[in-house]
């Protein structure tokens, strides 16, 4: 029996975290997966070393600009640790705020690709609108539809007024019957269903095994949400429960991210509500006033996000810094669930992770009997299972 | 020829744009997407994204180019029919941006092959990525 490789990777290095995937095909069948990582590797970790903390920020940002404002939170937090210096009030709600429109819009981006990639193209174009009204928030309250570079050291770069607190509840209420009505139709979907549910399935044990993190692990019945577990910011004092599915397909990924859309929103009309007034930054020194250590856990869109600095005494360098991202470690859980699904579901069940992928993604295609290779990408891999 | 003069006629209306990524942060991608949706829509204007360069008038380049990227862009450069354009989108991809002196990082995109717009932002705006279509389109209509 001739046995086919399908490559699936970037040797086109799409993002930050670029992976490339080997298909053992049998037939239409994937029998084994091997992810190839560290394809890409820009050199962020060292350039944080070797540029001063206020432009580390802006640099940990761009690692990835999708969930820029968890970067930056995760960033400020751990230097602030380390520099030993304590937020106002009312900062820490303020990022609260944008850190939830963040994943407000991350999550209606992955959910509008899924839709795209399962071949419900109207979905996916509706999904995309509604985003544009948050990136219009975000455009309002920090200045950028996308990068924001909302969060400082010490706080935030921007208060909100009363203006803003109206504006941001009226579209929330508004995007939040919408969101409604779209788990309606992820509930009832025929096509919806027959491409989601019981695909890609992922144990709970596995998941814990796996070292799943975020939705990947909620939609498999984990209850790990570091807004629950460590509160962070303002999530000690707002009322907050982590999704959880118990499905472990698919669907269940698609579904925790819905149902945190919702979730979200009532974080931020309650931040809103009970937002303290006061100062939103404290001023910082350029330079370390210790060595020192400090450790940041957030959860990040995609689940949990790591940063761990040390510092130099007076040096305004940090002397070594790492970050964790979580699609990194939903890698070896998206390789369980691969194993046994159809070649077709492959670009389904890659980006019910969200690994910041789906798109530019290109794909191999060897016969390893006569070595013929035919190139092509992700979309047209979805294209494909369609027919 | 009468068949020139049409393909050249059809390019300008409607353009087909390939988009490639070569190590971008994915904000300047999501950005060049957006720009497909229902609240900037290019395909209005006949710009159409499409995933082979086989089928590409216009190669789209977001991100720093890095080390491993370069020979693979440059592939896809070869790869593509006369007359190609490429557009440069995002500082990263003008001059790599804030990963210039990353140790991965080799620079801008025209370190490895030709530019003909560069649109500035860090992203920029989808407003800002149709405008650098337009300007290419009216470079080219005038004759490169
Ligand atoms: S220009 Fe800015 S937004 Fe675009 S890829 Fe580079 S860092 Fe990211």
């Amino acid at each position: 029996m001739s046995s086919i490789d399908l490559i699936v990777g970037p040797i086109h290095p799409a993002l930050h975290e670029p992976e490339r995937f080997v298909f053992k095909i049998d037939g239409e069948i994937v029998v084994d997966v091997e992810p190839r990582l560290g394809y890409v590797h820009r050199g962020i970790e060292k350039a944080l070393s070797e540029r001063t903390y206020i432009k580390d920020i802006y640099l940990v940002e761009r690692v990835c600009g999708i969930c820029n404002v968890a970067h930056t939170l995760t960033a400020a937090q751990a230097i602030e640790q380390a520099f030993g210096v304590e937020v106002p009030r009312r900062s820490k709600y303020l990022r609260t705020i944008v850190h939830e429109l963040n994943r407000l819009h991350s999550h209606l981006l992955i959910l509008g690709v899924v839709c795209e990639l399962i071949g419900f193209d109207t979905l996916f174009m509706l999904f995309w609108r509604d985003r544009e009204v948050i990136m219009d928030l975000i455009e309002m309250i920090t200045g950028n539809r996308v990068m924001s570079a909302y969060n400082i050291i010490g706080g935030v770069r921007r208060n909100i007024g009363d203006f803003e607190v109206t504006q941001i509840k009226g579209v929330l209420s508004s995007l939040a019957k919408r969101v409604k009505q779209y788990k309606k139709v992820f509930m009832d979907d025929p096509t919806i269903r027959a491409r989601c549910a019981g695909v890609g399935y992922l144990s709970r044990a596995k998941a814990l095994a796996l070292g799943a993190v975020g939705p990947t692990a909620r939609g498999s019945g984990l209850e790990l949400d570091v807004r629950v577990d460590e509160p962070y910011a303002a999530y000690d004092e707002v009322k907050y429960c982590a999704v959880i599915y118990n499905d472990g397909d698919v669907w269940a990924r698609l579904m925790v991210r819905l149902d945190e859309l919702l979730a979200s929103m009532e974080v931020i009309n309650e931040c809103l509500d009970k937002m303290p007034s006061g100062p939103i930054r404290v001023p910082v020194p350029e330079a370390a006033p210790q060595s020192a250590e400090g450790v940041s856990v957030i959860e990040a869109p995609r689940g949990e996000l790591i940063h761990h600095v040390y510092t130099k005494r007076d040096d305004d360098k940090p002397f070594r810094y790492r970050i964790r991202t979580p699609t990194y470690a939903n890698i070896p859980a998206v390789c369980e669930m691969l194993k046994g699904c159809y070649i077709a579901d492959i670009p389904a069940i890659l980006a019910s992770i969200d690994p910041c992928f789906s798109c530019t993604d290109r794909a191999a295609l060897i016969d390893t009997n006569s070595g013929e290779k035919r190139i092509i990408d992700i979309l047209s891999l979805a294209r494909r299972s369609k027919k | 020829m009468l068949i020139q003069r049409i393909a050249a006629w059809a390019r300008l209306r409607s353009p087909w744009i390939l988009h490639i990524n070569t190590g971008a942060c994915n904000s300047c991608d999501i950005e060049v997407l957006a720009a497909l949706t229902p609240r900037f829509d290019v395909e209005r204007f006949g710009i159409l994204l499409k995933p082979s360069p086989r089928h590409a008038d216009v190669i789209a380049i977001t991100g720093p180019v890095t080390r491993q990227a370069a020979e693979r862009i440059r592939r896809v450069y070869e790869q593509t029919p006369d007359p190609k354009f490429v557009i440069a989108i995002g500082s990263c991809a003008i001059s790599g941006g804030v990963f210039q002196d990353c140790y991965g990082v080799i620079g801008g995109v025209d370190k490895v092959i030709p530019v003909d717009v560069y649109v500035p932002g860090c992203p920029p705006r989808p407003d800002a990525i149709i405008y650098g279509v337009v300007k290419l389109v009216e470079k080219v209509s005038k004759g490169g």
